[in-house]
Parts: structure tokens; sequence; C-alpha cells
């Protein structure tokens, strides 16, 4: 069980999130991307052997978005790599 | 040929008479079952991975294409990868007219490998049923057996008293439940069999056939050419070449092939399974439960083998966490509240990567000589078809019919082979 920090909550149970999937690149415009470009925005995740950015959503609380750092090999929070929040 | 021609002659053929030889001298004059050769820098073809896909397709690449150079590289142990921490389920009851032949297929298969290979894979045909507790799970489930009629695969709804005749133990989900038992799902098709048979009987029989395997060699990058054609790969050991290269690493692909700047559109996740303490004969066919998330079978030697939900997010840990555990023992126990009992023994995760279309990706890549098997969600039913098909793609460079909608290009045209019948996916 990973203990999540809501922005609002604090620390709570995983049980209480919903997972909503790796942060993505972001969305181009798509009459100004090549249809490969598109593509591979539409079809692949980041899906690294580490740190991924991730979107959680505090469904079964107060209902807030966030994003999170979680190392996949441990399933540890942590920083961001840059530091940046 | 003539080296090939003397491996086979050397290779000890099991039967009775055999055990008799052996058990006369005590079991002292056993031959290896595989030689472990020195690592040469060059093959025809490098297979990545010594799980059950990669090798099978070693070995078909031996036995139907007559390649026989080739060097199936594993990092850990024969056996020890994710063909030692699946739930050893065998069907064909899928969605798609793409997929459904091709399970068909490798069950078939599967029913003859002991045959095929000379090696006991305990195959147990013993069906699989289905407990429907929803109305739309009833829909999809009804929906599946009429596509499947028309590819030769059995599907067949039975009421709940009759679900309830052939398990006993299926007690809980009465009329009062949250989730009560509306009826169930007949797969005749469905078994069991052995793991470590189906890696050692590939590995016995790919080797005999002249087929190298390299146990503690880790791949740790794959090397591209001047002109971006796949050169070989790097190893703990050495550089090893070779013109046409399988990655065969589920749950590692992306992070292999991202050593060649290649993307794949694949997520890494974990499933959980664990496994009881052995009892006396109480369940004789595969249980799936799919409303409730959870399904288990009862092993040989008596434990039950229990699998349940993946876990949240992406994941390469290969463990279990802790309310996904929970979470599949509660879902259990109400429909099989005597297993209150059950003392469990063992807990483990497999990791996987998934395509959002939930079907596998058996394909060469954009990298000239770079071949790849993956996304397989519950790739064990898979592994002789898939083996097959992929040495059918490597020998001859065009992919073979069953094969051949799992493409790459699926994704570069947006045309999805949408898979429902995988099933802890949904």
């Amino acid at each position: 069980m990973m203990l999540i920090t809501c922005p609002f909550c604090g620390k709570r149970n995983e049980s209480e999130f919903i997972h909503g999937g790796p942060v993505g690149a972001v969305r181009p415009d798509p009459n100004a991307v090549s249809d490969e470009e598109w593509v591979e925005y539409l079809t692949v995740t980041p899906n690294p052997l580490g740190p991924v950015q991730e979107k959680w959503w505090h469904a079964r609380g107060c209902g807030e978005w966030f994003t999170i750092w979680r190392d996949t090999r441990t399933h540890d929070i942590v920083e961001a790599p840059d530091g940046t929040k | 040929m003539c080296i090939v021609i003397n491996i086979i002659t050397i290779m000890q053929n099991y039967s009775v008479f055999s055990l008799v030889r052996n058990a006369l001298t005590g079991h002292r004059n056993w031959p290896q079952v595989w030689r472990s050769p020195p690592l040469k820098d060059r093959y025809d073809v490098v297979v990545i991975g010594a799980g059950g896909h990669g090798l099978a397709t070693a070995y078909y690449l031996a036995k139907e294409f007559g390649i026989t150079n080739v060097a199936v590289l594993e990092r850990g142990w024969l056996g020890g990868g994710n063909i030692a921490r699946n739930t050893v389920t065998i069907r064909s009851n899928y969605m798609r007219d793409e997929s459904i032949p091709f399970y068909v297929k490798s069950v078939a298969m599967y029913e003859g490998l002991t045959d095929e290979l000379n090696f006991n894979m305990m195959h147990s045909k013993r069906t699989m049923v289905d407990v429907v507790q929803t109305w739309p799970k009833l829909r999809e489930l009804r929906r599946r057996q009429l596509v499947m009629d028309i590819y030769g695969s059995t599907y067949d709804q039975i009421t709940t008293e009759e679900l309830r005749r052939r398990i006993p133990a299926l007690t809980g989900g009465g009329p009062d439940a949250r989730l009560p038992v509306i009826c169930g799902m007949v797969h005749t098709d469905a078994g069991v069999n052995r793991h470590d048979a189906v890696a050692w009987g590939y590995a016995r029989a790919a080797d005999a056939r002249g087929v190298e395997i390299h146990q503690q060699t880790e791949v740790q990058s794959l090397l591209r050419g001047a002109d971006g054609s796949i050169e070989g790969v790097e190893t703990n050991r050495g550089t090893v070449r070779a013109k046409k290269v399988v990655v065969a690493v589920s749950g590692h692909t992306t992070t292999l092939t991202e050593t060649a700047g290649l993307k794949l559109p694949l997520r890494t996740m974990n499933l959980t399974a664990f496994v009881s303490e052995p009892v006396k004969p109480l369940v004789d066919v595969i249980v799936n439960c799919p409303d409730s998330g959870f399904y288990f079978s009862q092993s040989d030697k008596g434990e039950m083998v229990i699998g349940g939900a993946p876990d949240m997010g992406q994941s390469f840990r290969r463990d279990i966490k802790q309310h996904v555990f929970e979470d599949t023992v509660t879902a259990m126990l109400s429909l099989f509240p005597s297993f209150k009992k059950l003392k469990l023994m063992r807990q483990w995760g497999g990791h996987l990567d998934i395509a959002h279309d939930a079907s596998p990706i058996m394909d060469h890549t954009e990298v000239p000589g770079l071949f790849v098997t993956a996304g397989w969600w519950g790739g064990y039913k898979a592994i002789p078809a898939g083996g097959l098909t992929l040495a059918h793609l490597v020998a001859k460079g065009e992919p073979h019919p069953l094969m051949a909608p799992f493409t790459l290009g699926r994704f570069r045209h947006l045309d999805f082979v949408m898979e429902a019948g995988t099933t802890t996916a949904r």
C-alpha cells in the first residue's frame, strides 16, 4: 500500500485514489504535425524503468487531480528529477 | 548438418525404458539435458530472453525453418522469468476474429506438446468455468460465445444449479449477495500444464537441434550498424553480432528497444498471484470470476493457484501489493467462504507489457533485422503458436497468416484489435 500525499488531505491510503495514467507529451496541434508525430502522441506513453510522472485522482476523498513522481521499480514516491514540483 | 544429427542421437529419449534403465543404475547416468557451450561472437539469429516465447521461437526456427545457428540469451536462469510467474491457464475464449484462430491453434499445439518435445507437460485439459455475476458481463460473454462458435472454440452457458453442482465449493454469491451468481460459462478447451516443463522441454528440444542457450547473459543494449539496421547486442559477456535479433523480454521490452532509439506503444504492469497450502482435490476446473476480479485453479500438488487484478499504474517491481492482495482475497471469500481456512504459502508478481488494445505485438520493427514479440497479457497460453508464427516471420520475412493482424502497423493506422478476452485487463 502506498501512502499518497493529496495536496488538500495530506497522506492518504492508495485505495482512496484512482490512477490516471502517466503524464504524456503535451497535445500538439494536429494540423501542425505530421501523421507519424500525431500517432506517436496518441499511442506512445512514457514507460521508464525508474521515476515516472503520473496523474492520480483522489476519487474517494476530496476529488482533486494532481501529479506525483513514482519510481516504477520500488513504488516509492520520489522528488521530480529536476527538482520542480 | 552432420553435427546436428550427432546431437540428436546424443539426446536422451525419455520413455518408460529409459526410466527403468536409469533406475537400475541409481539415476546417476542421466545425460545433461542441454549443453552450456561457449558464447560465440556471431550468430545468424539472437533471441533475447529464454522465456516461453524466446525458447519456442528458437525451437521452431530450428525445426521448421532449419535455422540452427541461433543463440538464446537469458539474463537470469532458464525458466526463472515470467514463465515461472504466471498461473498456467491455457484457453482460447477470446473475442476478436483476429485472436480466436491464433489461440485455438496455440491450445491445439499445447495438447500435442508432450509428444512433440518428448517431455511430459503434465497437460490437464480440465475446462474453465466463468462465474457470471452481472448482466453486462453475461451479454459480453454471450457475444464472445457467438464469435467463438464460428472458429470452432467451445463456450456454453450453464445454469446456476449446474454451476454449483460442478463446483461444490462455490457456496457464496446467493440471491441476497451484493453480486448474486447469475449463471456460468463453460470453456471445455481450457487446461493447465506445468510451466517448468514448457521452458525445459523447449530448451532441451531446441538445444538438440543445435540452438545455443546462454544463461547469465544479460543483454544491455542493442547495436545498430551505420545503415541503421540491427548489428547485434551488447551483453555483460561481450558483443554478440547477428543480422537478426528477436526481443522476447516481456516487461522490459521498451527498456531494451529504447537503447536502439525505438519507441513502442507499451506500458509495463504488474499482475498479482499467490498460492495456498496444498489440500485434497476440491475443484477440478479452472474457475474465473471476472465480475469479482479473481481466478484460480487447483494444481496437481493440491495448492490453489490464485490470480488477481493488476496493480494501478506502471510497475517493474514483480511483487505483490498489500491492498491488491487483500481485495483479491476478499473477492474470493465472498464466493468461496470455506477458503478462509486456507493458509497462503507464496505470493509473487509478474510484470508484462501491454498495448492499450490489449492485443500482442509480433512484428519486425522500423529497425531492419529487429523483431519484437511483446504486449502479451497472459502470453503463456500463446507460447507454441507465438513461437511458431514469429519463427515464420524471422525466417521468411513475411508474417504467418495467424499473426498477421498483430503488427506494429496497426498503431500507425490506428486500426486497433481491441481485445476484451484478455481477462484481467478488463
